[in-house]
């Protein structure tokens, strides 16, 4: 009995992702409402129990290394991702991504100035002197791609490229977690903050996850700005911020 | 028909991706640049061109309208999906570039946000 359960569920892994994720948004809009009298979105709390879920689980794709959530991978995989993220257009008002567009650039550029930076800096601190490391590991505070892009074309060691991605990472779980609270600080309301935002912060999956757990209205703005950054990120780490680095160090 | 929403979401995104991708190889990167932003202002074109013609049905609609629905059960997927382990055993020092960019970030934007609304208040 438990074993044809378990084929079924195995064999059916996209439709046991629907029911595991459908649960957990159950169970997180309860505890929203019931214990935090919806002050935290649902959202935001299935997101949290998603990510603990992929700590326990522990793997390099998290819940989706085990066969039986296998599904949860497809699910939250790149393709169904781009996808949702493109169908929020839908309804949009284009006039808004016209009259955001030039805080939208300038937002883009000095968001990936300062993750370079800080990351170029925390890797300085750490007692990297080489122009090639310092860049990787800046280019992995902007996002978990262009780390290791940066770091592929700069020809870096195989452990600084493994640090710029765990960089990238932690930047993505940190916007996810802290935005919601962020939010009515930063005056995240308007679609325009949402572009400066995504723009900003960059990381298309700490940016999507946090905008959805603070008002699904400005997801698509957000994104819009957000899905520049990693190809930007990806065109400025091996050639100028790699100049730049290597006439400093 | 509903399909014909979901089709005209899906040919957005391969066009938008396949643009991104000939964008960075034309600057000589193999990364995508904007695949996804470009495949959302096909999007928006598209259902406006069809919205004036009289072809967007409440049918056509639902075909885009649910992907969009479905977003934040697939990032509850994505986050679930993520190299967490990783992200926390990968050194303090990943921890502490991460958590840098991510603060200056944070301050960054609640910077530019207030400069933006008081110069042009919406």
């Amino acid at each position: 009995m438990t074993e044809v359960v378990h084929d079924t569920l195995l064999a059916n892994g996209l439709l046991t992702a629907f029911v595991v994720v459908g649960g957990t948004m159950l169970v997180s809009s309860w505890v929203s409402a019931r214990c935090t009298c919806g002050r935290v979105h649902g959202s935001a709390i299935a997101i949290l129990i998603g990510l603990v879920a992929a700590a326990v689980a522990g793997g390099p794709r998290g819940v989706a290394d085990l066969p039986l959530l296998s599904g949860v991978g497809l699910l939250g995989g790149a393709m169904l991702r781009d996808l949702a993220i493109v169908a929020t257009a839908c309804g949009v008002r284009p006039q808004e991504f016209v009259r955001g567009g030039a805080i939208g650039v300038v937002s883009l550029l000095a968001g990936l100035c300062v993750a370079f930076l800080m990351g170029g800096a925390t890797a300085w601190a750490c007692g990297y002197r080489d122009a090639v490391s310092i860049t990787t590991i800046g280019a992995g505070a902007a996002t978990y791609i262009v780390g290791p892009v940066t770091g592929t074309a700069l020809g870096a060691s195989s452990e600084v490229i493994a640090l710029s991605i765990a960089a990238g990472l932690v930047k993505a779980i940190a916007v996810m977690i802290v935005t919601p609270f962020a939010a009515s600080a930063l005056g995240l309301k308007t679609p325009r903050a949402a572009m400066v935002f995504g723009g900003k912060m960059g990381t298309t999956s700490g940016v999507m996850a946090g905008l959805a757990a603070t008002d699904p209205a400005l997801v698509p703005y957000g994104a819009m700005t957000a899905t520049f950054y990693t190809g930007l990120g990806c065109l400025l780490g091996p050639s100028l911020v790699f100049m730049i680095a290597r006439t400093i160090f | 028909m509903t399909i014909h929403g979901t089709a005209l979401l899906a040919l957005c995104l391969l066009a938008g991706l396949t643009a991104g991708r000939l964008l960075g190889a034309s600057l000589g990167i193999d990364a995508d640049i904007g695949g996804v932003g470009i495949a959302m202002l096909l999007l928006i074109g598209g259902t406006h061109l069809l919205e004036r013609r009289g072809l967007l049905t409440p049918a056509v609609g639902h075909g885009i309208t649910y992907w969009g629905q479905m977003y934040v059960p697939i990032v509850v997927a994505m986050a679930a999906s993520q190299n967490v382990r990783g992200a926390l055993t990968g050194g303090w020092m990943a921890v502490a570039a991460g958590l840098a960019a991510t603060a200056a970030g944070f301050l960054l934007v609640g910077l530019l946000v207030r400069c933006t609304s008081r110069s042009e208040p919406s």
